[in-house]
């Protein structure tokens, strides 16, 4: 019983920080709707700032005073990036700004690690908190006992912020509906900004705070983000006393999976997510989303039409193009190419459901991967030839598409972003874990092609006859009925349900023909590589893939395929710096301030407006 | 004359609070009836449970004979009802004439059809509709930017699509300038005449509804309180007491 | 597109084309200089050193050795880009690189596959040498069995017979905690195994797995936790006495990498594996730890000591070969020997690609509050290898 009780309290003081970063993640998506990706940034902005402010300040007073100093100084950091980064695309399509945020967490990995280095700082213990009392004759940490003593007057402090003061009124008022906030004659560009920086600054509260049991380093920002997703979610978004209960539920069960189920380290919490979003699609106190209520913001989509004489005549030259590489190109051209034609089939089956159906996976590597450990598997244990792996690929991802999507499919919004993204970690783990089938990440190696295909010209012929069929075979159903039928159920469920249209059905046909589409590419990529490990199933492979999307352009058909491109050639070329992290998540930053609309999209803006100009010249 | 609709004591209530309390009427094949009342008095609520948008709390609805109570909307759809929505609904991604062959291609039955270029389907028939609601010259413009009450009317060309037997209208002309209202009625007016196709709709201009409707009901807090044609409607003293307690001039209703 | 597409190309071909010198034989490097950069910063630090030995005395076959360090994101798949990259484009002659198992493993597949020479010098693993070995594939560092060989050796001399173990959730953590139970079973045959704890791999809930631990009532602990796991683990089970009374054995836990950031909380009685710099006696291991902090002003990392001896393999391999055709060094790393190595004669054995680097084992104590082994030695792997017809039946055929 002692031991239980102990167990408990650890599980209670863990609650704390993940509480505070994830009370913030959810103040911010609930007023801004912003999927603030680099908030683990924040967290670990927080656990540097505070390690250094603890060197400089000393005693009780110094350490507690770094602590709310820790806190300021995020929240100020947190607003700068609001108001640099974030307000000049709020006007953009939903979802856009996590491309954004995604640009603010390369920049703030470099700048950390120039400002504090690469090595691992231990956390200062806390002033007169070192070791243990006992309960029961457990041992209980004493800085445990002080955390699950801040953890409720934090909670209370916020519930006093939100439901006693002005700033919470408006706060609720815009959580609610962000119009009204502006009909009120609030200036919601301060309102947002001030939510921005309160939610930076729990991060960074957080962060600070869990320094004497922890540490910072360069990889926390990452570490962290995944778990306050869960948290966030499984609370239900925007909801601060559902990511209350929901930190103290993960923490609490993860203590008891360390004690009576040591393997579960891994994927505990998604199955946890899974459950209840299964059980509650709107988490635990989250509230419905009502369709429309957010508005489509930006620009609205104009009607897709085939490419015209002039289009066709560019799509034909540049496949010319492609298919006389070989000729002029040296082999790394090669290589690079059908790197590039790989991630741009997976981009552009992503952009399928996400431009056409609205629908914005969080998970969808797992059908990329899939596709490519099933293509792997196969060989690897019972020497398939190549060609008939290769061909289980896409069959493979479907399925599992098929079986995900029966599930994923019914929510909607982030709420069913977060499911996938659940199983896609569920998908991740059962290739981490099963050493026995997929040896871990150890991978599958020597994965081949045939002898007729195992060269590099070869190979790149396959990579473009299958990549580009592929993304000439999703374009051709986005201009079908069925691609027409998907865009309906996006625009407005109500009429399309109201004339006969299923919409669930067509979003789960096209959720599985996407899952096939990047199985394909997936069966493409492991046989280019010779390997496969379960990183290609991480969550950050799904997320790169998502920001190639969007930097492409949403509301576009060549935005997959644009963005794939221009990441795949930008990263190959800045690799070769130093700090071409921030480089790179600048790059990103600007585009999405320059070109909101994604990179196909601005273009096109662009271009429309330039031949307006010449027609209006011409008059 | 029979009923093409049939509506049996409907009652919907949201934790404790009846929205719609015991309704029960009947609509009959080639009728035009509207649905009137103050703000809040359950119109929409009412509405949406008889194509499934809501499931009522209690009650029945017949189409046809048919026991369509709590079905979803698309299978209503297919048994033959259209509908158009106070709030449009239109596919803002394709053009005009492209939201009514989407109405088509579901029509026949080819919503999961990859293979045909969906623009080139049913496009004359589409082209047919847009003739009926005079939107032929707009076929080709980007559905985003319309004016108002010509979605309203796309939206009643979609709902022809199907040729239904029976039309839903939730406040058909609701937004729109004056004169386009009586467009919008005499057009629908024509409509029932011509196809003999019902239509049941809800609205707030007086003028439209005393107009054009065969038969009006009259819904107060979720009951309803009259049900006959323009002139019994006009003098029943129930209705009188609600609409002049509530503040509007009844019989010379503004076009608020 | 394709215009954006034809210009990246071209200002990536630019960029390529600087730094060619007509008169250095270049290496590739491959590694996750970002996301692993308290590792890999001091790695690359101790081939600069090494480099600049080398061409200081007049380079390798009168040219300069060149490195060229490519950031791989600890991706193997971006591994394996850029070793083609390297090797086809770049004018390297062999690849080397990696510090984690699995990119080493992409990029040791990829060489064979190719016909390009990989020296594996970071990677743990031992899939690399024996079950996933091939002929183009060297290795530098002891492997994970032979370390945990020689915990298990000490280990079977106390009278412990319950153990727990703790390491990540991952393939390293897995062949760790598998190759200490079976050189300790076999060497006490009583011992059991009373708890299996796998925290995931950078996100350990320090506090449950000292609970969980201490419920089991081990005799002793083996731990393989590294980095910020280990540096949370051993306060919180610090803190709950977990390890009062308890022997622990530790892998890598006395790499400076991850014992310097604990300071004064360095779990004193730790029997660990580790890099004893400080205690070298005069010889060509002090040198080094000498010549590397008046180069880099800095202490050495064992990745320092790894670093340097790559390049310092390397360069042997190619004096060697005489030749930088592939086939040429492939060959010179077969049986090839180098004295005088901060290790003393360092050999790369015909059987199975290993080197006999072997490592520092040692006892883990507080001094002027830092942590420091004492009582150590250097092993050799040798008596803790399987035996060869073992190795060749594990080893894929050639």
């Amino acid at each position: 019983m002692a031991f239980f009780l102990a167990q408990i309290l650890t599980g209670l003081a863990n609650a704390a920080a993940l509480f505070l970063v994830a009370s913030g993640l959810s103040l911010i998506f609930g007023v801004t709707r912003i999927v603030n990706f680099a908030h683990g940034s924040f967290y670990m902005l927080g656990a540097f700032v505070g390690v250094t402010l603890m060197d400089i300040l000393p005693g009780h007073v110094g350490f507690w005073g770094a602590i709310l100093l820790t806190g300021l100084a995020v929240g100020l950091i947190g607003a700068f990036v609001e108001i640099v980064v974030l307000r000049p695309v709020y006007r953009a399509p939903e979802l856009f700004q996590l491309v954004a945020t995604f640009g603010v967490i390369l920049v703030i990995q470099d700048l950390a690690l120039m400002i504090w280095g690469a090595e691992d700082r231990l956390g200062p213990r806390a002033p007169g908190l070192r070791g243990v009392w006992r309960i029961f004759g457990e041992p209980v940490p004493k800085y445990d006992i002080v955390l699950i003593a801040i953890t409720p007057v934090i909670l209370f402090a916020l519930w006093y912020l939100i439901t006693r003061t002005r700033m919470g009124t408006l706060v609720r008022a815009a959580t609610q509906d962000r119009e009204m906030v502006g009909a009120l004659g609030v200036n919601q560009a301060w309102l947002f900004t001030g939510v921005f920086a309160l939610g930076s600054a729990l991060a960074g509260l957080g962060g600070a705070l869990q320094l004497p049991k922890g540490g910072a380093d360069l990889l926390m920002d990452f570490n962290i983000i995944g778990s306050v997703f869960v948290v966030v979610v499984i609370g239900g978004m925007g909801s601060l006393p559902g990511a209350f209960i929901a930190a103290v539920i993960i923490s609490v069960l993860n203590v008891f999976g360390v004690a009576y189920l040591p393997q579960s380290t891994l994927v505990l919490m998604y199955v946890v997510m899974a459950v209840v979003l299964i059980v509650r699609p709107y988490g635990l106190l989250g509230r419905e989303e009502v369709a429309g209520e957010h508005g489509q913001v930006g620009a609205p989509e104009r009607p897709i039409r085939p490419y015209g004489a002039r289009g066709r005549m560019v799509v034909i030259a540049l496949l010319a193009a492609l298919a006389l590489l070989p000729l002029v190109a040296d082999k790394f051209i090669l290589t690079l190419m059908i790197d590039v034609i790989v991630f741009a089939l997976f981009a552009a089956s992503l952009h399928f459901i996400l431009g056409s159906g609205g629908l914005v996976s969080f998970g969808h590597a797992a059908f990329f991967g899939g596709g490519a450990y099933a293509a792997a598997l196969l060989v690897f244990h019972t020497d398939t030839p190549m060609e008939l792996a290769f061909i289980a690929a896409p069959f493979a991802a479907g399925l599992l598409a098929l079986g995900i999507g029966w599930f994923c499919i019914r929510l909607s919004g982030v709420y069913f972003a977060m499911l996938t993204l659940a199983f896609s970690q569920l998908v991740w783990s059962l290739a981490f874990q099963w050493r026995s089938v997929t040896r871990g990440d150890d991978g599958l190696v020597n994965i081949w092609p045939a002898d007729w295909l195992n060269a590099t010209a070869p190979f790149y012929y396959f990579t473009l006859a299958m990549g580009v069929g592929g993304i000439l075979f999703l374009r051709h159903i986005i201009h079908a009925p069925f691609g027409y039928a998907l865009r309906a159920g996006r625009d407005s469920p109500r009429q399309a349900e109201a004339m006969g249209i299923n919409v669930k059905r067509v979003q789960f046909a096209a959720f599985a023909v996407a899952g096939a589409m990047a199985g394909l590419a997936g069966g493409i990529f492991v046989f280019s590589k010779g390997s496969v490990f379960p990183t290609e199933l991480e969550i950050a492979a799904s997320f790169d893939v998502l920001i190639v999307v969007f930097l492409g352009g949403v509301k576009t058909l060549a935005g997959g395929v644009v963005g794939a491109a221009f990441l795949t050639g930008v990263e190959d070329w800045l690799t070769r710096l130093e700090y071409w992290r921030l480089i790179l998540g600048l790059l990103i930053i600007a585009v999405v301030i320059i070109a909101p609309e994604g990179i196909v999209g601005s273009l096109r803006t662009l271009w429309v407006r330039i031949r307006h100009i010449e027609e209006e010249e011409a008059k | 004359m029979t009923e093409i609709l049939r509506v049996e004591n409907l009652k919907k209530s949201y934790n404790g609070f009846l929205a719609v309390n015991g309704v029960s009427f009947s609509v009959q094949k080639g009728e035009l009836k509207a649905l009137i009342g103050p703000n809040g008095a359950g119109k929409s609520t009412c509405f949406n449970m008889l194509m499934g948008q809501l499931k009522p709390t209690a009650g029945e609805v017949f189409l046809d004979g048919e026991r369509i109570t709590g079905m979803a909307p698309r299978k209503v759809w297919r048994r033959g009802v259209g509908r158009t929505f106070q709030i449009t609904g239109t596919y803002q991604s394709m053009s005009v004439v492209e939201n009514v062959q989407m109405a088509l291609i579901s029509h026949h039955h080819r919503t999961f059809a990859i293979l045909p270029r969906a623009w080139r389907l049913y496009r004359d028939e589409a082209m047919g509709f847009l003739d009926t609601v005079g939107m032929t010259d707009q076929a080709d413009r980007p559905c985003s930017v319309l004016a108002y009450g010509d979605l309203k009317k796309l939206e009643l060309a979609i709902a022809l699509a199907h040729r239904p037997r029976l039309l839903l209208m939730d406040e058909p002309t609701a937004g729109m300038a004056p004169s386009a209202r009586i467009d919008l009625m005499q057009l629908t007016a024509d409509i029932v005449r011509d196809q003999g196709v019902s239509v049941l709709f809800t609205e707030h201009d007086m003028d439209v509804v005393f107009a054009h409707a065969h038969h009006i009901m009259v819904l107060n807090r979720g009951e309803l309180i009259a049900d006959g044609n323009a002139e019994q409607v006009r003098n029943n003293p129930h209705v009188q007491e609600v609409y002049l307690g509530g503040g509007t001039l009844f019989k010379e209703a503004s076009h608020a | 597109m394709k215009l954006l597409r034809t210009a990246l190309l071209a200002a990536t071909a630019a960029m390529t084309a600087l730094p060619a010198l007509a008169d250095s034989i270049k290496i590739g490097e491959i590694n996750h200089y970002k996301r692993l950069a308290a590792f890999a910063e001091p790695y690359k630090k101790g081939i600069e050193l090494a480099l600049s030995e080398i061409n200081g005395a007049g380079g390798v076959m009168g040219k300069d050795l060149e490195f060229i360090f490519r950031d791989d994101q600890g991706d193997p798949a971006e591994a394996v880009k850029i070793a083609e990259d390297l090797m086809t484009r770049e004018g390297t002659v062999m690849i080397t690189g990696s510090i984690l198992s699995h990119v080493g493993l992409a990029i040791s597949s990829f060489a064979n596959e190719k016909g390009y020479v990989y020296l594996a010098a970071e990677p743990l693993a031992d899939s690399l040498v024996w079950s996933s070995g091939n002929p183009y594939t060297y290795r530098l560092r002891a492997s994970t069995w032979v370390q945990a060989a020689m915990l298990a050796e000490e280990a079977a001399k106390t009278d412990a017979i319950k153990y727990a173990t703790i390491a990540p959730n991952y393939a390293y953590g897995q062949d760790a905690v598998a190759a200490f139970k079976a050189n300790l079973k076999r060497l006490k045959p009583e011992v059991e195994f009373v708890a299996e704890q796998w925290p995931a791999l950078f996100k350990i809930d320090a506090g449950a797995e000292a609970q969980a631990i201490e419920r089991a009532k081990p005799d002793a602990i083996y731990n393989v936790t590294f980095g910020t796991d280990l540096a949370k683990f051993v306060r919180e089970g610090g803190d709950r006495g977990l390890f009062d009374g308890r022997k622990v054995y530790g892998l890598l836990t006395g790499e400076p990498e991850y014992l310097d950031p604990l300071g004064d909380e360095a779990p004193e009685g730790w029997f660990v594996t580790g890099y004893p710099w400080y205690d070298l006696p005069e010889g060509p291991g002090a040198d080094f730890v000498a010549a590397y902090q008046d180069a880099t002003g800095e202490t050495p990392k064992i990745g320092s000591l790894v670093g340097y001896m790559t390049a310092q393999s390397i360069a042997a391999a190619l004096t060697r070969a005489g030749a930088t055709d592939s086939e040429s060094i492939r060959a010179a790393f077969e049986d090839l020997t180098i004295e005088d190595t901060p290790i003393g004669t360092l050999h790369y054995r015909a059987l199975d690609n290993q080197s006999n680097m072997g490592a520092y084992v040692g006892t883990l104590a507080v001094k002027d509050g830092k942590g420091v082994m004492v009582d150590w030695e250097y092993k050799a792997p040798a008596p803790y290898m399987p035996t060869d017809e073992e190795i060749m039946a594990m080893r894929p055929a050639e």
